[in-house]
């Protein structure tokens, strides 16, 4: 039975819970079915970007550049809409997804063949994606009025009942769940994160794993940056900044290890609801939003103490052993 | 790991003094810096004047301050990403108590005092309870800005005593700024205790073994937990330059501060990864650094393409030598 059920995923599940029925005493409107699955779609994106987010933390890498991949290519499709209205939407969504994915990707070579690391080439990146947005768009706005009614209409539109926003992170957590568990490629995440010395004899290519991690996790910011500026109806240089900040919080409460090989799926879907609540959670209970990043920062700081004493168990000291007698 | 410093150690010493100055990474800077210099005089002709010269210095003397702080923590292996962030909860704090009349020098010590908190902070968390320095420090850069959201909201302090101004607009001799020689004097001091106190030493050694570090009778965490205080309280220094300077105080002050210093740490030859690295190095890089931007600036370059040229400086500086490496491996193959 322990096996299915985490110990991290059902502390953070009852936090979420216990947050819920907190907020439900003085405010009973807010677990209100619709109310949450109004929650669930507003986390969507952070959602789908903390679980690309996961596979490159997994491989002891970080991507800074996520909210800036994503503010690009949301521009970057609000511009394609405006000069050509009558693009199909999935054509568009395949644009945003390739273009996230060659950012990623630009990450990812930097990484694999020049060693350079990961928080050096994703802060630099993030400053040259912000900037090119302003050279692409010149500093201005795209607004709704210029976009296509079918572009902005798309992730709104209701299937069973939830938008098609809200089934773009289903479809993600289900994908995701399948690749970490079932894939050889979900598995040498792990391998690569573990323990790279051992990924190596067991024939992992260290590096391209970690390559393939930047990829994913461009790509999805890719479909975000469609989905945002979709949702929001809007384009601007500065939007979703300071995003990835969010993402990472996401993961790290979600119980991934910063330094690689320790995640689920579960924790990150479960870390960014936990954010998500919060954030909805405090116009409702008449809380200034200007607490939600020191909330956001103060909640990074009390997971990771609590990861970082939940790890320190026999498993992990063997590990460390071994290698070191390598 | 061990072979790798074996080799790092040992071709050093074949070369001679003078041709190890002349052929390190310091002296690429300079001449690098030295270009920059020429075709700036070139490109624009307002270049060539002391007091736009002098005003150039604002674009990198408060930046170097923590910068010179954050390259000892580099060296040693860690990180502070949150240095911004205690500018603008510095910044917040000096303003809170400028509105129950604080003067002058209770402006200065109390930002002085929210730096060296915020560096203890964070010091705590990586050495007492031994966390990754760079999630611990991106939890509190959210959490110190966060802090001044909570306090200003979109809201601003104003009204600085014009004492306070002395500090970021005021002049020593002639063009020559109070903020330029708080830069010499803290990169003197950082030279000194870097390259020439046994605390230095202890940094280096921390940075390329912290095990053999703490063997060999360093204490490992006290000396970590220090540099956190230090890059505090240059964080708290670089705040009361960048307050006085400005006139006010917004919660978005000094946004993106943190990747700046960590690009000028880089670009003046620390290794990114510890071990290695000169303040000599960080004061030019600091030049280069801000000879670009005043010179792009001239040129009527806006901010954000500018901050284009820094991430593939960040990126380049990095990058480029590991390439020649690998080129030139692959020449002798």
């Amino acid at each position: 039975m322990t096996r299915f059920i985490p110990a991290r995923e059902t502390i953070l599940g009852g936090a979420i819970l216990v947050l819920l029925l907190l907020i439900s005493s003085r405010f009973a409107g807010f677990v209100a079915p619709s109310n949450l699955a109004n929650v669930f779609n507003d986390t969507a994106p952070l959602i789908i970007l903390a679980l690309g987010q996961m596979v490159v933390i997994l491989t002891r890498c970080i991507d800074l550049s996520v909210a800036a991949n994503l503010a690009l290519t949301g521009m970057a499709v609000a511009m394609i809409n405006v000069a050509m209205p009558g693009l199909p939407i999935p054509v568009i969504i395949a644009i945003a997804v390739l273009l996230g994915a060659v950012m990623g990707a630009i990450n990812g070579v930097l990484v694999w063949k020049l060693a350079i690391p990961p928080i050096v080439v994703t802060l630099g990146t993030m400053t040259i994606f912000r900037g090119i947005i302003f050279l692409i768009s010149d500093g201005k706005w795209v607004n709704s009025h210029e976009m296509s009614p079918a572009f902005t209409d798309f992730p709104r539109i209701v299937l069973l009942g939830l938008p098609v926003l809200s089934w773009a992170a289903i479809i993600t957590i289900i994908l995701f769940g399948i690749m970490m568990a079932r894939t050889q490629f979900g598995r040498s995440i792990f391998a690569v994160g573990g323990n790279p010395h051992a990924a190596v004899y067991t024939g992992i290519d260290v590096g391209k794993t970690q390559f393939w991690a930047f990829v994913v996790s461009g790509a999805l910011a890719g479909l975000t940056g469609y989905l945002w500026v979709s949702r929001f109806a809007v384009a601007y240089v500065d939007i979703a900044g300071g995003f990835e900040l969010e993402v990472v919080a996401a993961c790290v409460i979600g119980g991934i290890s910063i330094a690689g090989g320790i995640g689920s799926v579960g924790g990150a879907v479960l870390g960014a609801i936990f954010l998500g609540v919060v954030k909805n959670a405090l116009p409702v209970v008449n809380i200034s939003p200007f607490w939600q990043l020191a909330i956001s920062g103060s909640a990074i700081l009390i997971a990771v103490a609590f990861n970082a004493r939940a790890g320190r168990n026999k498993g992990r000291i063997i590990l460390k052993e071994a290698e070191a007698t390598q | 790991m061990t072979d790798a410093t074996q080799t790092r150690h040992v071709p050093d010493r074949l070369n001679s003094r003078a041709a190890r100055i002349f052929k390190s990474w310091e002296a690429l800077l300079l001449a690098v810096a030295i270009a920059i210099f020429v075709i700036n005089s070139f490109a624009s002709p307002y270049f060539l004047s002391a007091w736009n010269l002098s005003d150039a210095t604002f674009n990198f003397t408060e930046k170097a301050m923590i910068a010179f702080a954050m390259a000892l923590l580099i060296i040693s292996g860690e990180i502070d990403l949150s240095v911004a962030s205690i500018i603008a909860l510095a910044s917040t704090a000096m303003g809170l108590a400028l509105q129950y009349g604080a003067g002058t020098s209770e402006l200065v010590i109390i930002g002085l005092t929210v730096g060296v908190l915020c560096g203890a902070f964070n010091g705590f968390f990586v050495t007492v309870l031994g966390l990754p320095s760079i999630v611990v420090t991106i939890g509190t850069m959210s959490l110190f800005r966060g802090i001044s959201f909570i306090i200003l909201g979109d809201d601003a302090f104003r009204g600085y005593p014009a004492s306070f101004s002395w500090f970021g607009q005021g002049y020593i001799y002639w063009v020559f700024t109070v903020e330029m020689l708080l830069f010499v004097i803290i990169a003197i001091i950082y030279g000194v205790l870097l390259h020439k106190t046994n605390f230095g030493r202890a940094v280096y050694a921390i940075g390329n073994n912290p095990t053999g570090a703490l063997f060999s009778g360093i204490r490992v965490q006290r000396v970590k937990f220090i540099l956190f205080l230090l890059t505090g309280l240059m964080s708290g220094i670089a705040a009361v330059c960048l307050t006085s300077r400005l006139g006010s105080t917004r919660p978005s002050i000094a946004t993106g501060m943190e990747l700046e210093v960590v690009t000028m740490v880089v670009l003046g030859g620390v290794n990114i990864l510890g071990g290695s690295g000169t303040i000599p190095g960080v004061v030019i890089a600091a030049f280069v650094m801000g000879l670009v931007t005043f010179g792009l600036g001239l040129l009527n370059v806006p901010g954000i393409v500018m901050s284009i040229f820094i991430g593939l400086l960040l990126i380049g500086v990095i990058a480029l030598p590991r390439l020649w490496a690998m080129a030139a491996a692959r020449r002798k193959t």
